[in-house]
C-alpha cells in the first residue's frame, strides 16, 4: 500500500504543485490520479519513487516512509510507464525489456529469456525481439515499455499517461490488454491520465485532482458517476454520468426472453413461418452465433448475407446494463440481443425490462436516476 | 599535373627520411597524438557539460572563441614561449602539437555536449526512473545515443588536423608540410602540388576509417530507419504505420 499524508509541493517560484494530498492506494489494485493539466497528478507519481522530493507531509510504501531510503534502490523495485514507452533507441527490444534485470545482477542469459517471454505475454511477436525501437509502431512501443516495467516484477508500477500516444482504437486494444494482465498479476499500481473515461475504465478507485493540487473526490468509479462531491467533479466527469454509470450494474436480474431464430441460409417461407408475423426475425449461424436481423417481408428466396441489418449490439448476459441498454435501443426490433461467454445466444432483453431492472436497482443504491435528469450541472 | 605526377611517380622521393612514406607517417603521428589529447579533453567535458547542464553557455561560447584563433600566430608564440624550456626535437614538435590541440578540442567538445544534449528526455527519464545510478544513466543510455554526434565531432576535428598539420613544417617539424614549405623555397610547384594532393588523400583516408569505426561503435537502432539495410529474413517495412 502506498500512502499519501498530507503531502506538499512548492516549487521555489512559488508554484504550488500538490497541497495537503492525502490517499491511499491499496495494496493490489489500480489507483488513478485524473485532472486537467497544472493538477500535480504527475508531481504526486514521480514523488512516489523520488524523482521528485516532497516540500512537506510523508509518502510510505507498505507502512516505511520513503525519505529515508535510498533513491535508485527503490525505483528499481517500482515498474515505470510513461508516454510514448521512453525505450532507449540504442538497444534492441529484448535488452530494454531487461534493463532492471540487468541493474539488479541478474545474469544476462537469463534476464534475457524472461524478458523473451514477457515479450510474448505482451502479446508481441517474438521475431521483434532483435528489433530497435524506431522500427515498432506506437502501440509495440508501448507495450515494450509496459514488458520493461514488468520485467523484474515488481510490486508496484507507477503509470503516466503510458496510453495517450496512441490513436484511439489502439488505446482501447491496450486497455484491455493492461486489466487482463493485471486480472493475473494483481500489482499495486498508480496510474495517470487526464482522460476520465480512461479512468472511470481502469480504476478501482479514482482521485479527481483539480488545478491547485487538491484532491477533490476520491470514490470508485460508479461511486464517482453517481455521487460527484462537487461542481467541479461533475462537470469534469462529463455528459452522460447516468447511463457511463450503468456500465458497473450488473445485468444478470433482467428477464431474457427466448428469441425465434432462424439459420443463415433458411428458405423466405420457413423464414415467415418462424415470425409468423413479426417485423424482424433474428438470424443466427451455425454456431448458434447471432449474425443479425431481417425483415421476412422483404427476404428473396432465402436469407442471405445481404438481407442482414446489422445496426443492433450483442451484450454478454454476462455484462453489464448499460450493454444490455446499448443493445436493446440499437436493435431495429428493439430487443436487444444477449449471448453467453462463447458467444451463442442466449435470448433477448427489451429496453424496457432494462430499465426496470435499472428501477429496482436505483431504489437501494446511492441516487444514480438523480443523475439521469441532464448533463451538466445538477 | 604533369609536374605532380613526375614528382609522385619519382622512386627517389619513396625513400629515405625525407620520403613520402615518412613523411606520411610523420603527419599520421602527428593528427593521432592530437587527437587522442585533443578527446581526452574534449569528450570528458563536453559529456559533463551535458550529463549535469551545467556550463553550457561556457562551452558555446568557448568553442566559437576558439574557433576564431589565427593557428599559425599561435603556433609562433607557442614557439617562442615554449621552445625555449623544451630540449632536442620536442622544442618544436610540442607547440606544434598543442597548437592543434587548441584547434581539435572545439569541435569534438561540442559533438560530446551535443550528443548527450540531444538525447531524447524521455529515455533519460526513464533510466532515471528505473533506478538507474547518475553514472549509469551516462554511460549505459547517454554516451551511447551521442554517439553519432560525438563521432560527428571527431571526424570534423580529424579533417582539420591533417590539413593543419601542415603548417608544423613552418616551424621547422616534419610532416607532409615539409614537401609545401620546401617546395615553396625552391619554387618546386611540383613538389607543393603533389603535397597538397597528399594531405587531400591523407584526409579522405583517415575520414574513412572513421566511417568504419562508427559503423561497427553506433547502434544500428540509432541510424535512420530508411538508411538501415532491408532485413532479407523479416522483410517488413521498417517504419510500421499501426
Amino acid at each position: 500500500m502506498i500512502r499519501f499524508s498530507d503531502v506538499r509541493k512548492t516549487y521555489p517560484d512559488g508554484t504550488v504543485a500538490v497541497d495537503g494530498l492525502t490517499l491511499e492506494a491499496p495494496t493490489g489494485q489500480i489507483t488513478v490520479l485524473v485532472g486537467p493539466s497544472g493538477c500535480g497528478k504527475t508531481t504526486s507519481l514521480r514523488m512516489i519513487n523520488k524523482m521528485i522530493e516532497p516540500t512537506s507531509g510523508s509518502i510510505t510504501v507498505d507502512g516505511r516512509d520513503i525519505s529515508g531510503m535510498n533513491a535508485d534502490e527503490l525505483r528499481r523495485g517500482m515498474g515505470y510507464v510513461i508516454q510514448s514507452g521512453g525505450l532507449f533507441p540504442h538497444r534492441t527490444v529484448l535488452d530494454n525489456i531487461a534493463t532492471v534485470p540487468l541493474l539488479l545482477g541478474v545474469p544476462k542469459t537469463q534476464a534475457r529469456a524472461s524478458a523473451m517471454e514477457l515479450l510474448e505475454r505482451m502479446g508481441l511477436s517474438t521475431s521483434l525481439a532483435k528489433r530497435y525501437p524506431n522500427q515498432l509502431s506506437g502501440g509495440q512501443q508501448q507495450r515494450v515499455g509496459v514488458a520493461r516495467a514488468l520485467a523484474a516484477d515488481p510490486p508496484i508500477m507507477l503509470m503516466d499517461e503510458p496510453f495517450s500516444a496512441v490513436d484511439p482504437q489502439v488505446r482501447e486494444q491496450l486497455q484491455d490488454e493492461f486489466l487482463r494482465l493485471q486480472g493475473e498479476l494483481g500489482k499495486t499500481i498508480v496510474f495517470v491520465t487526464h482522460d476520465i473515461d480512461e479512468a472511470v475504465k481502469l480504476g478501482d478507485q479514482v482521485a479527481v485532482l483539480r488545478v491547485g493540487g487538491t484532491l477533490a473526490q476520491l470514490a470508485s468509479p460508479e461511486r464517482l458517476l453517481a455521487d460527484p462531491a462537487d461542481d467541479f467533479v461533475a462537470d469534469f466527469l462529463g455528459r452522460d454520468r447516468g447511463y457511463r454509470g450503468l456500465a458497473f450494474a450488473p445485468g444478470g436480474s433482467v428477464p431474457i426472453g427466448t428469441e425465434p431464430t432462424v439459420v443463415l441460409g433458411t428458405s423466405s417461407d420457413a423464414a415467415r413461418s418462424v415470425a409468423s408475423g413479426a417485423a424482424w426475425l433474428l438470424i443466427v449461424d451455425e454456431a448458434g452465433a447471432p449474425v443479425g436481423w431481417v425483415e421476412p417481408a422483404r427476404l428473396g428466396a432465402r436469407v442471405e448475407r445481404s438481407d442482414l441489418h446489422r445496426g443492433g449490439t450483442v451484450a454478454r448476459a454476462s455484462g453489464s446494463l448499460r450493454a444490455a441498454l446499448d443493445a436493446a435501443l440499437s436493435a431495429p426490433s428493439r430487443r436487444g440481443v444477449l449471448t453467453d461467454d462463447a458467444g451463442r445466444l442466449i435470448g433477448t432483453v427489451s429496453a424496457h425490462d432494462v430499465l426496470a431492472a435499472i428501477e429496482g436497482a436505483g431504489g437501494s443504491a446511492d441516487g444514480t436516476p438523480a443523475s439521469s435528469n441532464g448533463d451538466g450541472a445538477p | 599535373m604533369n609536374l605532380i605526377l613526375a614528382y609522385l611517380t619519382d622512386p627517389a622521393h619513396w625513400q629515405g627520411s625525407g620520403g613520402i612514406p615518412a613523411r606520411v607517417l610523420e603527419h599520421l603521428i602527428y593528427t593521432l597524438v592530437t587527437l587522442l589529447v585533443a578527446a581526452a579533453i574534449g569528450v570528458p567535458l563536453g559529456l559533463w557539460v551535458g550529463h549535469t547542464g551545467r556550463g553550457r553557455w561556457a562551452v558555446v561560447n568557448l568553442v566559437n572563441g576558439m574557433r576564431s584563433v589565427p593557428t599559425l600566430g599561435l603556433l609562433f608564440v607557442a614557439v617562442l614561449v615554449l621552445g625555449p624550456r623544451i630540449r632536442g626535437d620536442l622544442a618544436f614538435v610540442v607547440p606544434s602539437i598543442l597548437v592543434l590541440v587548441v584547434l581539435a578540442v572545439p569541435p569534438i567538445l561540442a559533438g560530446a555536449y551535443a550528443g548527450v544534449d540531444a538525447v531524447d528526455p524521455l529515455a533519460r527519464d526513464a533510466a532515471k526512473a528505473m533506478g538507474m545510478s547518475s553514472r549509469e544513466v551516462l554511460f549505459g543510455v547517454e554516451l551511447p545515443c551521442a554517439l553519432p554526434l560525438l563521432f560527428g565531432g571527431l571526424r570534423s576535428a580529424a579533417l582539420q588536423v591533417v590539413a593543419t598539420a601542415t603548417i608544423a613544417a613552418a616551424v621547422s617539424v616534419g610532416g607532409l608540410g615539409r614537401l609545401l614549405i620546401d617546395g615553396q623555397a625552391v619554387r618546386d610547384y611540383g613538389q607543393m602540388a603533389a603535397g597538397a594532393v597528399l594531405v587531400a588523400a591523407l584526409a579522405l583516408a583517415v575520414d574513412l576509417v572513421f566511417a568504419l569505426v562508427q559503423r561497427v561503435a553506433i547502434s544500428p537502432g540509432l541510424v535512420p530507419a530508411r538508411r538501415r539495410p532491408i532485413d532479407r529474413k523479416n522483410p517488413t517495412p521498417a517504419n510500421p504505420v499501426a
